[in-house]
């Protein structure tokens, strides 16, 4: 895996004068990729999103957040009376749909990456710490866990938030704070299998210090698995966005969030469904992505995970 | 068995003890709990009354024991917006709740028992894909998301059920699956992992050389082994699923704990909230006590361990 170039054998090696490329075991992973669908197709939605986030300035027709109460609840363009002027219909206040869905790709990309990234940094200490040492600190980072899953994690955060007030930025902590525990376990796990490796033992007998081996020795063996359980978790975190801004108490109006999209067009769902259906496709989509993507990687990096 | 028994005893109380310090602590999170119990109107005098009324004045180690000794009697406080004992409150609600977790629970293992077991009896066939078809989309889909979808569809296009409500069983039909469906993939991988992992072991190799007919095989010596993991991530998978009802539930209106909570947490009910919480957080506790002693019981390797 750490031979990321090619290895060329000399005309004087091989025997026969001619030069036999051997593909690196890198190689071989990019091209089970490049042959996965699963794979591929997640990372064609999450390319296609990312470009949404970034263009939307460009690519929005209308500004997102613009009421026009005379334009309530047009019918997106393939029922009767839809426009191409508002591709996607308008909501109940007569903001461009379409705009606002292609601005909440920006809040829910942003709150799952944030949200995974301080996820991310304290279960993979807490994993590494237990994995790596064992005994009591394994015993004190497992109770953590315990107790973590324990706790009803949408209800303490949705409780949490109402009692701060909710912003996306209280929002981000609160979820970070909370969904460390699949990065603590896999971590946790995969530190176990290494540990004990004759690389580790060499570094420890080279008298490397403990930061050193986690680091340089022991991080990037378990980064496979890192990568697969970060966007598993960035689905996880954007689910968990969308639930508590349906419940209203995550992102608050008026910025477009697709979870509070949802749960605006709740009201006005009877009579206008597609207030309800544009905004959860695209949740769903973006959640499929980020989980195709995510059993791709693992799916080639080990496949007996599946 | 005793000896693991005992250690998982004394684990489970310690994790009861700390998610009991960490409900206390969540109505204290933004400061101080008197003001947020009595909304932003309230006069300093009204604050100060509050703060007596509930002895928020006090040390805050005096408070935890106090409500943390009540709390094993049941006495879980007042609701300031019910006017009644908390315990009431909640005793009226959680049999909604139940019911709803254990209907869901069975939805899921019915629908993934099937599909997992003939996905790890023919691996890398239609069967499989579809099965891995129904995972990938089940994680996928919002279960608030796809219980609108449920309604709009059920409800609005084809008037089979209720909207929303608590009264009938067919109120429970469109939460059951919006809040199962969603907990089926984990079901499912794992029965077809384990199946697939026990089809391929030496003694379903000789019971097949004894010449025993398949379903039997298949029933009586695989199926018992694999299902073993399958409790632990039940106990796991029916605390999740009470903590998700909060969700399910404001989507149907049904009158349950985890619309309770949604609720209380909308009009500062913060006792409720916070027993709520623990309640939750202590049946998980017990579940997963339950289940590991279960498995250490089915399963003698375990105990060693």
């Amino acid at each position: 895996m750490t031979a990321s170039d090619r290895s060329p054998r000399s005309p004087e090696e091989t025997g026969l004068g001619l030069e036999v490329v051997f593909p690196s075991p890198r190689q071989i992973m990019q091209r089970a990729m490049l042959r996965h669908k699963g794979f591929l197709i997640g990372l064609a939605v999450i390319a296609a999103v990312a470009l949404l986030t970034i263009l939307a300035p460009v690519l929005a027709p209308h500004d997102p957040y613009a009421q026009d109460l005379g334009r309530r609840l047009i019918p997106p363009v393939w029922q009767d009376k839809g426009t191409w002027d508002h591709p996607l219909g308008t909501d109940n206040l007569g903001r461009d749909y379409l705009s606002r869905l292609i601005y909440g790709s920006r809040v829910s990309l942003l709150i799952g990456i944030s949200v995974m990234l301080i996820a991310g940094l304290i279960g993979t200490t807490l994993g590494l710490l237990a994995g790596y040492f064992g005994g009591r600190m394994d015993m004190f980072v497992s109770f953590l866990i315990t107790v973590r899953l324990a706790l009803p994690a949408v209800l303490v955060a949705v409780a949490v938030v109402s009692l701060i007030g909710g912003s996306m930025r209280v929002v981000i902590l609160v979820l970070g704070f909370l969904v460390w525990d699949r990065f603590a376990v896999v971590i946790r796990a995969s530190t176990q299998q290494i540990r004990p490796q004759e690389y580790v033992a060499a570094a420890k007998s080279a008298g490397c210090s403990t930061l050193r081996i986690l680091a340089q020795e022991i991080l990037p063996n378990l980064m496979n698995n890192l990568i697969v359980v970060a966007t598993l978790e960035v689905a996880r975190a954007i689910l968990l966005e969308a639930a508590l801004s349906f419940l209203g108490m995550g992102v608050q109006p008026p910025t477009p969030s697709w979870g509070l999209m949802i749960s605006e067009g709740k009201e006005f769902m009877l009579f206008y469904p597609y207030l309800v259906t544009i905004p959860g496709v695209a949740l769903f989509l973006l959640l499929l992505g980020f989980n195709l993507f995510g059993d791709g990687i693992r799916d080639v990096t080990a496949p007996e995970g599946r | 068995m005793l000896v693991y028994t005992l250690k998982r005893l004394a684990l489970a109380f310690l994790v009861a003890v700390t998610v009991s310090m960490v409900s206390f602590m969540l109505i204290r999170v933004s400061g101080d709990p008197a003001i947020a119990l009595a909304g932003e109107a309230a006069s300093a005098e009204q604050i100060r009354h509050i703060r007596e009324q509930y002895g928020f004045n006090r040390p805050l180690l005096v408070q935890y024991l106090d409500w943390g000794w009540r709390a094993m009697q049941g006495d879980f406080g007042e609701s300031p917006y019910f006017r009644l004992p908390v315990s009431q409150v909640m005793g009226d609600r959680i049999g909604v709740t139940m019911a709803l977790g254990t209907c869901s629970l069975a939805f899921a293992v019915l629908l993934s028992l099937p599909l997992g077991i003939l996905a790890a009896v023919r691996p890398n066939t239609w069967v499989d894909r579809l099965s891995l078809g129904v995972a990938v989309l089940g994680q996928a889909m919002p279960s608030f998301w796809f219980g609108l979808i449920l309604i709009i569809f059920f409800s609005v296009t084809l008037r089979w059920l209720p909207v929303s409500g608590t009264g009938s069983w067919q109120h429970f039909v469109m939460p059951t699956i919006a809040l199962g469906y969603y907990a089926t993939p984990a079901f499912m991988r794992l029965i077809r992992s384990g199946m697939i992992e026990v089809l391929s072991s030496d003694y379903i190799r000789t019971a097949r050389a004894k010449g025993l007919r398949w379903p039997k095989i298949l029933f009586k010596h695989a199926l018992r082994n694999a299902i073993i993991p399958v409790v632990s991530l039940a106990a796991v998978q029916f605390g999740f699923m009470l903590g998700g009802s909060i969700i399910i539930e404001s989507v149907f209106a049904l009158h349950g704990i985890g619309y309770l909570a949604w609720e209380s947490i909308g009009r500062s009910d913060l006792p409720v909230v916070q027993a709520i919480v623990l309640m939750l957080s202590l049946i998980y506790v017990v579940l997963t006590l339950l289940s590991d002693i279960l498995n250490a019981m089915l399963d003698p390797r375990i105990r060693v361990q």
